[in-house]
């Protein structure tokens, strides 16, 4: 704006300056004594062509080149208005493209690419470790965890970490601040802050003297829940907070978005391990660690390497054990970097997503170079006209270029906002446990993205444009514009290649997405092991030492919880364990000796997953019983020495689930036998999409519940639990309110945790392959219909050159049908190349979602079938129109026309 | 046609530049006050190009030799004045310099072949 007026005022004075100019050489001639009139015309002519000495003298300041540019833009940007049915195709095209790709973008750089708000977060490491030799631990998809005295060992004899710690996630009953309520907690080893290196915003860390057993008890707040409950009152520290029934010290508060890699607890609890009762076992705790400058992720692995055999001299678990137990485990280290540890194996899904989308973009470049390719076939005959009056080559390229710019920019200022909308969309559907979820934003970088991708896209298809244009000579532009001559198959081939890729890349979505949604349907079809997810309401209840010391005592109050819920309206079934299937709490996976059977020489057992019951339990959920019965009020009682297997154990050992009933099993050799009392179907208890794992299912309460301990231990019962409720009303406010009192009967100082229903339990562990479904198919949609709108563009501009051949063609006797099936053919043979190429690019591109698909082959043949008939039919359709169009063809009227 | 009036102001630019320079030594002058003084001074015998002369005006203008100026002239017209301002002097001194530089190396050789002649 202010060049243009500067310039416009400078153009206007030099006009006065030389209009001054004619005037004082007329007056002066008419001084003179000539004719005013004629003293005027001689003046003008003396001074010469006044137009063209303005322009070289503007030409003195330098604008030129400016100028030039804006003369082009503004040229540009009236061939776009010409043509406004082709600009908002295009930009819409575009916009759809771009906006789609930067939403996916802004997700994949905020999850995948942003480093970890952590000061120097590549150091920053989790302590992972495989054991390829504990048969059953494979089940473990996390690998081997550390324990306590695995912590110890390698805190203080590595050499190559600033700072070692473990930390847990567990939740925890506050009292006193209002209702109970259960909360979030993360607890957290010496170390583990000191490795993340995030100050708190008010007062300390917890210390390594909160760390001694029975020392001071402390606590540090997360911002939100320090917000939420103190108000952010920065009196805080100091204060007392009831945690599972003990006063605690806040210490201080850390800052607002501080997470532990993917936890955001709110409250943040000091381990206090006693190191005089630690044992080898008690693998449960999650490491990290941060690495000294310099050090690599494989100097790490062989200093952990280094210090096992030293974690096995120095601890025991227990007198008669074997001291060198896990040797046969072989314990490997397997660190990698935190930022995997925090995003998983959601990379995958999402970079499946953004090659997908990345593929969408391609096709709608295709699309509008074919756009613009058809509109500069259009624009020969005035193109040839420019050439020929001198305007140079470059220039009516950069007049393409400008125009496809401008094409480009618009769509990726619209992309911007449908990124803005899509990007909601897709945190909508998204899966709840996207790893990083609240640090998703449309940032700096996605718009620089935008940018880019707008530029790339504009340069990509205007310089398909340009190298159509560079080829016909002018003079054949010249002589054949404006004449309805057949082209040769030449001038067609650009858009012909463009249509091929445009259907093989639409093919090969479609074939991931159908791929999807085979993967999702086989998901569908595998048993859960519960029935009618939506009626069952769980919630989960713990019952804190303090409040309740004795163990008989907290089964008696779970007891008295499962018999008040029955007497809500409506509920037909009550019962509870330490965890529904697919819940995804920390499991506690165990040995079995069988009755009977020994294993060879030194061989570890393998190892089962523990579950504990309630009585009704396999009934309330609807799980199916194979044989023998549940367990009874009674059995738990009189701590009756039974317990149940999944059907796959029993399989194993007896051969057959009938077998099985009235069979032996213990845990250790010491203790007394117990006979299995029934045998219940697979439940695949990590989701859907993985394998049922064997399951020994115990009563809450008993003697040795959490593993190896001497004989005589004291009688224990499981103090944290899931109930659930059947009921018709599930889920609704009012049957909460309901659930929540008659809890609160049998103890009001018991919080609920984790409410919800089965069905959103079952949905979350679906959220991933639904969310790549979701994305695939809308991706596969998209590419579908601009392959259909490029097909359609092509076949029907083909049509419309031809008219008049088609007319000789009818007026020679073709009949319609040979016409119709002409165009038809025309169009086949384009989907039939497009098809080809798809099918064997889709060989390769399906193997890299090999991990997101289920029960479905990368290659599946029948998706592949079913895909390519779509796609044909679609095509054909496609091309039935102009077909039909050119049936009609007068040839009078296409004759006339020449 | 563009391109030939870009070629006269090359042939002409050292000594038009030159003469525009020296005009305004003498006064401020407007465009049309350039040509008729300059054709006053060389007794006729030069005709400055208007063609010429403005891109020439503009160019000094821009390289901050000569400063312009809207004033009123005595027949009460807008014209625009041209003053020859200080880094303009300077130019002037040594455009003038290599003038005579030259015109004195021109003479050199033209002289002798006038004394053979004669």
């Amino acid at each position: 704006m202010r060049f243009s007026f500067w310039r416009r005022s400078r153009q206007e004075e030099l006009g006065e300056e030389i209009e001054g100019h004619l005037r004082m050489a007329a007056r002066e001639r008419a001084d003179r004594g000539e004719d005013p009139r004629q003293a005027e015309q001689s003046a003008r002519r003396e001074f010469g062509n006044a137009g063209l000495i303005r322009e070289v003298t503007h030409d003195q300041w330098g604008w030129r080149w400016l100028e030039t540019l804006l003369q082009d833009s503004r040229y540009a940007l009236r061939m776009l208005r010409k043509s406004p049915g082709f600009t908002a195709v295009a930009v819409l095209t575009l916009a759809l493209g771009i906006g789609s790709n930067t939403a996916i973008f802004s997700v994949v750089n905020s999850v995948l690419l942003a480093p970890l708000p952590y000061p120097h977060p590549q150091q920053l490491v989790a302590l992972h470790q495989t054991a390829p030799g504990a048969a059953g631990l494979a089940s473990f998809s996390e690998g081997l965890p550390l324990s306590p005295s695995m912590y110890f060992t390698y805190a203080e004899q590595n050499r190559t970490f600033q700072s070692l710690g473990v930390w847990a996630t567990r939740t925890a009953s506050i009292t006193g601040l209002g209702n109970p309520e259960q909360i979030r907690t993360v607890h957290v080893s010496d170390g583990v802050l000191q490795a993340l290196g995030v100050p708190p915003l008010l007062g300390s860390w917890l210390s390594a003297a909160d760390q001694i057993p029975n020392g001071a008890e402390t606590v540090l707040l997360s911002y939100g829940y320090w917000q939420q409950h103190f108000g952010g009152d920065s009196e805080v520290i100091g204060r007392d907070i009831i945690v599972d029934s003990r006063p605690r010290q806040i210490v201080g508060v850390m800052p607002k978005d501080f997470r532990i890699v993917d936890a955001n607890p709110d409250l943040i609890l000091p381990f206090a391990f006693d190191r005089g009762k630690l044992i080898l076992a008690g693998f449960g705790y999650n490491g990290i660690a941060r690495l000294r400058p310099g050090a690599t992720i494989a100097q790490a692995n062989a200093d952990i390497a280094r210090m096992i055999p030293i974690w096995m001299r120095s601890w025991s678990n227990g007198p008669g054990t074997n001291p060198l137990a896990y040797e046969r485990w072989r314990i490997t280290p397997a660190i990698r970097p935190l930022k995997q540890e925090v995003v998983g194996n959601v990379a995958n899904a999402l970079w499946v997503v953004m090659a997908t989308l990345g593929i969408v973009m391609l096709i709608a470049c295709a699309n509008v170079a074919n756009l613009l390719l058809v509109k500069v076939e259009a624009r020969q005959q005035e193109l040839a006209i420019r050439s020929v009056l001198g305007a140079p080559k470059s220039r009516i390229v950069r007049g393409l270029l400008l125009e496809s710019l401008i094409l480009g920019l618009t769509g990726g200022a619209l992309g911007l906002v449908l990124a803005g909308a899509g990007l909601r969309l897709l945190l909508a559907i998204g899966p709840a446990n996207l790893p990083r979820f609240d640090e998703i934003s449309l940032g700096a970088r996605a718009t620089e993205f935008t940018l880019l991708l707008s530029l790339f896209s504009a340069l990509l298809f205007g310089s398909i444009a340009v190298l159509k244009h560079a080829r016909p000579g002018i003079s054949v532009g010249l002589c054949s514009g404006g004449r309805t001559s057949t082209l040769s198959r030449e001038r067609h081939r650009a858009s012909n290649v463009l249509v091929v890729v445009q259907v093989a890349m639409a093919l090969v979505l479609l074939v991931s997405a159908g791929l999807m949604i085979r993967t999702f349907q086989k998901l569908r079809k595998v048993d859960p092991g519960f029935t009618d997810a939506a009626h069952l309401q769980i919630m989960r209840i713990s019952i804190p030492a303090v409040l309740v010391p004795q163990p008989q005592g907290v089964t008696r109050i779970q007891n008295d919880i499962v018999d008040k819920l029955r007497t809500i309206p409506g509920v037909t079934s009550v019962s509870f364990a330490s965890e529904m299937p697919m819940e995804g709490f920390e499991s506690n996976w165990d040995q079995i000796v069988v009755e009977g059977k020994t294993y060879p020489g030194n061989a570890v057992p393998p190892l089962y997953l523990y579950e504990y019951v309630s009585p009704d339990f396999f009934h309330t959920l609807g799980t199916r019983i194979i044989a023998g019965r549940e367990l009874t009020w009674s059995d738990v009682y009189n701590l009756r020495p039974v317990g149940l297997l999944s059907e796959n154990l029993a399989r194993e050992m007896w051969g057959s689930p009938s077998n099985a009933l009235g069979k032996h099993f213990r845990e250790f050799s010491e203790q007394p036998w117990r006979e299995v009392i029934g045998v219940m179907q697979n439940v695949p208890e990590d989701g859907v999409n993985k394998k049922a794992p064997q399951i020994v299912y115990w009563p809450s309460l008993g003697k040795n519940l959490y593993g190896p301990e001497p004989v005589d231990a004291p009688l224990d019962a499981v103090r944290t639990v899931t109930f659930a409720v059947r009921s018709s009303r599930a889920g609704t406010e009012a049957f909460l309110s309901e659930v929540r009192r008659a809890v609160w009967s049998v103890n009001a100082n018991l919080p609920l945790a984790s409410v919800r229903t089965m069905q959103n339990v079952y949905d979350k562990s679906l959220a991933q392959s639904s969310f790549a479904l979701i994305m695939l198919g809308i991706a596969a949609l998209m590419a579908l219909l601009l392959g259909i709108i490029g097909i359609y563009g092509v076949v029907s501009y083909v049509v419309g050159q031809r008219r008049h051949e088609i007319g000789i063609r009818l007026a020679l006797g073709a009949l319609p049908q040979d016409i119709l099936y002409m165009v038809l053919r025309q169009g086949g043979k384009l989907a039939a190349a497009g098809i080809g190429v798809g099918v064997l690019a889709s060989f390769g591109l399906t193997r890299l979602m090999v991990t997101m698909l289920f029960g479905v082959s990368a290659t599946d043949p029948f998706t592949l079938a079913a895909v390519v008939v779509v796609l044909l039919v679609v095509v054909l359709l496609a091309c039935w129109i102009p077909a039909r169009r050119a049936m009609r063809v007068d040839p009078m009227v296409a004759l006339r026309y020449e | 046609m563009k391109s030939r009036y870009q070629n006269r102001i090359e042939l002409l630019q050292g000594t038009l530049d030159l003469l525009i320079l020296q005009t305004l030594q003498w006064g401020s002058q407007h465009g049309y006050g350039i040509t008729q003084a300059i054709r006053a001074r060389s007794g006729e015998a030069l005709q400055v190009d208007t063609g010429s002369l403005y891109p020439a005006l503009h160019r000094l203008e821009r390289q901050k030799w000569i400063a312009a100026a809207w004033k009123v002239s005595e027949n009460k017209q807008r014209v625009r004045v041209y003053r020859l301002t200080a880094a303009g002097k300077k130019q002037l001194l040594s455009e003038r310099s290599r003038w005579e530089q030259l015109s004195e190396a021109i003479a050199g050789i033209l002289n002798p072949a006038r004394e053979n002649q004669a």
